[in-house]
């Protein structure tokens, strides 16, 4: 679903219990939430809750619904509505990158989002990526590499690390550590870390 | 009999050797579950009121409108009308709702008034000097005081005496300070103690502990050569422990209750919660597979975590979670007492060390906190010291990795390091020089400062004060030493070989991410000589055997003699039900990479599936011990030692410090489990980066709150502060034979001296109180006039 799609209003007019109905019996469409469309200062604005409103998230691949208060983060929704704990909620204001997930393949900050604003989009939390039986590269390098300790910040490094070297295969291990400067580690696992993105691409020092 | 001693190197297919962490894809992959992670059907969430001033007595507390709301299911006044408050983020009221926002929509209903008090967080200025002596009763602080300052045993009993106590020791605090090795004559000063409790605290914010004097340190001064007084300290930090703090609790019935308690004490943590529920410890279930981080400071349930004990009985036994958030967690959850000290250090004409004289002063909460041991590791022969302890207004003081070591030693060792300067003395010169001060330690110290200096090229680059390359990057080395005890704790485990080949152990520890569940793994292995595939550790459940608390480094060795008993002896077992199908005698046999073998004719032989087929349908179990004196020898030992070396630049026109390199070489008795052991240790180093460039918990003394109770300014180093890290492990054979000995305290302690040091060696002055910051770097420079340095880039 694009941006324009988002933002249309769905039926002004339309009452949100109707349009809960119609949601509920056209599955195959993606469901999104129902938002109030108010006139401010000269344009529409979607205006959700403050009462629970049926959120449709695109998960792993799979289509996953849940009744949410629109001030529910994507985090949370994730960690208590499907149970996807692998995502961690440690500074709770988008610092700590505990909580890396895929937004459309670019690393986010799933506790600076609101679920409702990941609607449409393709979501992709660290149990997408593999399981313990069958590692990704980069889960082997760090695991290889001891580029973990308590492990709490370990799968948001995993998925911020992934993108990075997905996206620059080239990069040194400077541009490495300031590419990945948006992930903390309280116990102290960088140096495993660059040894595990050394492995991962070759990269040289400076 | 049975040989209990470590396998030799011929027996060793992982002890010693790099292995990859058991847990490793089950945290790599988002499927560890931590005690955040739980959620069981019917959660409630628990929410707190806390107190947003420094120091407070509680007027009214009106819940009304909170208990209305729907989905509030408990509700619980912490602190009652009359109540005093010690520090912002203190807790007033708990609740638990059926959904998070739910219950902070409630506690934010809850109206509590205030009558506002005065209170005190300054603990950086230095404390008057004629502070009276404490003459009320002693605590048990003051006593760790004075044991932690060698304060002399007839002395301490002199003080009991005199002073009384003011709480009554059990039988159990007795045999506690026996099994420490304390004189008889403090215990039985303390047994015959006037008992004087609830005394009030002190008016004054100061109060002087730890005065001490050894010779005679004013004639040591005045024949002294050379002499430097310098003044140093370290801040309060915190935890920071990426999960917070809190537990899950839930009633099955009215007389059992199940915890998952995100915690480093899963043995010890139901006799900690039973009491004040009126249960017995045999009715609390305690569990936990995984904690995110807590470096000393999750031993105990927590004021907290026994709130959502309570409100879950009043919800009908629902489990009630109450994970702290993270501005509560900063406040309350976790504080490393700050050390700060007007330090006078003299040496005679040749470099010998001769005096010392020491005041410092630091906080760990309202009631004061520990004084760092001063001087540290060396023994200079005339010394005067006096600790003062800063009672403020802030969430209370709790161990952090290697308590009171990295303040002593950043006091202790930078002082020497000014002295060096003053003499013109290359300072690892000078620390050789008087190396012997440092005791039975003194030899291995000397070996690991060479191969420290040839791992960072010290003879090469080292220069006197300041780096006179021309241009605002200023570079400079700097050393620091340590020590720690990490002898094995009390440990007990339950191992079984099934029939199947299988073997399973159970031992209540847990695993930090330290590798408690690799090194046992790899010690059983090695014990049975089976590949460690075959092995499979259970741990995080108060229903194993009993195993201690993970603190003070005590983990690794006491984990690891219990399980490798149990292993010989499990071994010894299965050897002796299948001798006979071997036609030998047990003794005669062996076990090798997983075949079991007549030592001295390999053909008669059979695998270890075949042999555990043999033992009978419930296979063999047996219980593993840790001490153990029936079963020689002891396994682990205590004392382990490090040298280490940093490289720092410093741009003397932005103030910005980056460490370059850091060199640490650590003797740590016997390693099981390399590659998370140096894992470990770096870790150690890292959190040291940290603390020195970064971490304070900073203060507001008008409001007395924390201003950075978060993550985005409380900061912590990030990948682009570590650069150049290595260790050398220094396990010559000597230190082999010692045993197990935990290394997690000893790395975390060095660095930040050893930074603070190579920062004055590259700029020229010091700068005295961590974190080196710009805004200290050139605060530094500007009162010493050194910012003339900078010329060279004009």
């Amino acid at each position: 679903m694009n941006e324009e799609d988002r933002k249309k209003p769905e039926g002004s007019g339309l009452s949100r219990r109707d349009f809960m109905k119609i949601g509920g019996m056209t599955l195959a469409v993606p469901m999104v939430a129902s938002p109030k469309v108010l006139r401010v200062g000269g344009e529409d604005v979607e205006v959700y809750g403050p009462e629970k409103t049926m959120v449709t998230l695109n998960v792993n691949g799979k289509l996953m619904r849940a009744e949410l208060e629109p001030r529910v983060t994507l985090l949370d929704a994730l960690r208590e509505s499907f149970d996807l704990t692998g995502s961690k909620r440690v500074c709770d204001r988008a610092t700590c990158g505990a909580c890396t997930v895929w937004l459309d393949e670019k690393p986010v900050y799933a506790c600076g989002m609101l679920a409702i604003d990941a609607q449409g989009h393709k979501i992709t939390t660290i149990e997408g990526i593999s399981t313990p039986e069958n590692m990704d590269a980069v889960q082997k390098a760090f695991w290889e590499n001891d580029a973990q300790q308590c492990g709490f910040c370990t799968p948001g490094f995993v998925m911020a690390t992934k993108a990075f070297v997905e996206k620059n295969p080239h990069a040194t291990l400077e541009d490495a550590r300031k590419g990945l400067s948006g992930n903390l580690c309280r116990c102290g696992t960088y140096v495993g870390i660059h040894s595990a993105l050394r492995q991962l691409t070759g990269m040289k020092e400076a | 009999m049975a040989d209990y001693k470590w396998p030799d190197q011929q027996h060793r297919s992982y002890l010693g050797k790099k292995i990859d962490r058991l847990d490793g894809p089950v945290k790599l992959t988002g499927r560890a579950k931590y005690t955040y992670d739980y959620n069981p059907k019917g959660l409630l969430y628990g929410a707190l009121v806390t107190c947003p001033y420094a120091r407070a007595k509680v007027l009214s507390v009106d819940t009304s409108a909170a208990e209305k709301m729907p989905g509030v299911k408990a509700l619980k006044v912490v602190k009652t009308p009359g109540t005093e408050t010690h520090w912002a983020g203190d807790e007033i009221v708990a609740l638990a709702a059926v959904d998070e926002r739910i219950a902070e929509d409630a506690a934010r209903a809850v109206v509590v008034k205030y009558e506002v008090l005065p209170h005190f967080v300054q603990d950086e200025i230095e404390p008057p000097k004629d502070i009276p002596l404490a003459s009320g009763p002693l605590s048990q602080e003051d006593l760790e005081d004075m044991f932690s300052n060698q304060v002399p045993e007839g002395k301490i009993a002199d003080a009991i005496k005199t002073r009384g106590i003011n709480w009554k020791p059990d039988e159990g605090f007795f045999k506690d300070l026996k099994g420490y090795g304390v004189d008889q004559v403090v215990i039985d000063a303390l047994r015959g103690a006037q008992v004087k409790p609830g005394t009030a605290g002190p008016k004054s914010p100061y109060k002087r502990t730890a005065v001490q004097t050894e010779g005679d340190p004013d004639k040591a001064f005045a024949e002294a050569a050379y002499v430097v007084e310098g003044v140093y300290g370290m801040p309060v930090i915190t935890h920071c422990c990426l999960e917070t703090h809190g537990l899950v609790a839930e009633w099955p019935d009215q007389k059992s209750m199940n915890v998952h308690v995100s915690t480093q004490n899963v043995s010890g943590m139901a006799a900690q919660m039973a009491p004040m529920l009126n249960l017995s410890a045999s009715d609390i279930h305690v569990e936990q597979q995984n904690i995110g981080g807590g470096f000393g400071s999750k031993f105990g349930p927590d004021s907290w975590g026994m709130h959502a004990a309570e409100l879950s009985k009043m919800a009908g036994g629902a489990p009630v979670k109450m994970m702290l958030d993270r501005k509560v967690e900063q406040e309350m959850a976790g504080a490393r007492p700050s050390a700060y000290g007007r330090v006078k250090v003299g040496a005679d004409k040749d470099g010998n060390l001769i005096a010392w004289e020491s005041n410092s002063w630091g906080t760990g909460g309202v009631t004061g906190g520990g004084s760092p041991p001063l001087p540290y590791l060396f023994r200079i022969p005339n010394q005067k010291k006096q600790h003062t302890a800063v009672s403020c207004n802030i969430g209370s003081a709790r161990a952090w990795r290697a308590p009171n070591h990295p303040q002593a030693s950043l006091l202790t060792e930078c002082a020497l390091d000014d002295l060096a300067a003053k003499m013109g003395m290359d300072p690892m010169d000078f620390f050789l020089k008087n190396i012997e001060m440092t005791g039975p330690r003194a030899k291995t110290y000397a070996e690991e400062f060479k191969i420290a200096a040839e791992m960072i090229g010290w003879k090469e680059k080292w220069h006197p004060r300041g780096d006179k390359t021309p241009g605002p990057l200023k570079r400079g080395l700097g050393l620091g030493l340590h020590t720690w005890g990490g002898r094995g704790h009390e440990s007990h485990c339950d191992l079984t070989v099934h029939p199947d080949g299988g073997v399973e152990v159970r031992i209540g520890s847990q695993d930090l991410g330290t590798g408690t569940r690799t090194v046992i793994a790899i010690v059983i292995a090695d014990a049975m000589g089976i590949p460690i595939e075959h092995v499979k550790v259970f741990l995080g459940d108060n229903k194993y055997p009993m195993s201690g608390a993970s603190g003070g480094s005590t983990t690794s060795g006491g984990v690891s003699s219990s399980t490798h008993r149990a292993a010989v002896d499990a071994r010894d077992a299965l050897l002796a039900k299948v001798a006979s199908s071997l036609k030998a005698q047990p003794e005669e046999l062996e076990v090798v990479k997983g075949t079991v073998r007549v030592k001295s004719d390999h053909s008669r032989a059979m695998t270890w599936k075949q042999a555990c087929a043999k033992v009978g349908p419930v296979g063999i179990t047996v219980r593993g011990n840790n001490p153990d004196r029936t079963k020689p020898p002891d396994l682990t030992n205590s004392g382990i030692g490090g040298v280490q070396m940093a490289e720092v630049s410093v741009d003397i026109e932005t103030g910005v410090v980056r460490v370059e390199k850091l060199m640490a070489v650590q003797d740590a008795g016997l390693i099981v489990s390399k590659k998370t052991c140096e894992t470990q240790m770096l870790g150690g180093m890292i959190m040291a980066v940290s603390y020195s460039l970064y971490e304070e918990k900073v203060m507001d003394p008008t409001t007395g709150r924390m201003l950075n109770p978060n993550i985005e300014f409380y900061r912590l180093a990030g990948l682009p502060d570590i650069k150049d890290l290595r260790i050398h492990l220094h396990n010559t054979q000597e230190q082999e034979n010692r045993g197990v000995i935990g290394i997690a305290e000893g790395a975390v302690t060095a660095p930040g001296t050893a930074i603070s040091n190579a920062i004055a060696n590259a700029i020229g002055v010091r700068v005295p109180f961590m974190p080196f910051t710009p805004g200290r770097v050139l605060a530094a420079l500007e009162e010493h006039g050194q910012n003339a340095m900078a010329g060279g880039a004009m």
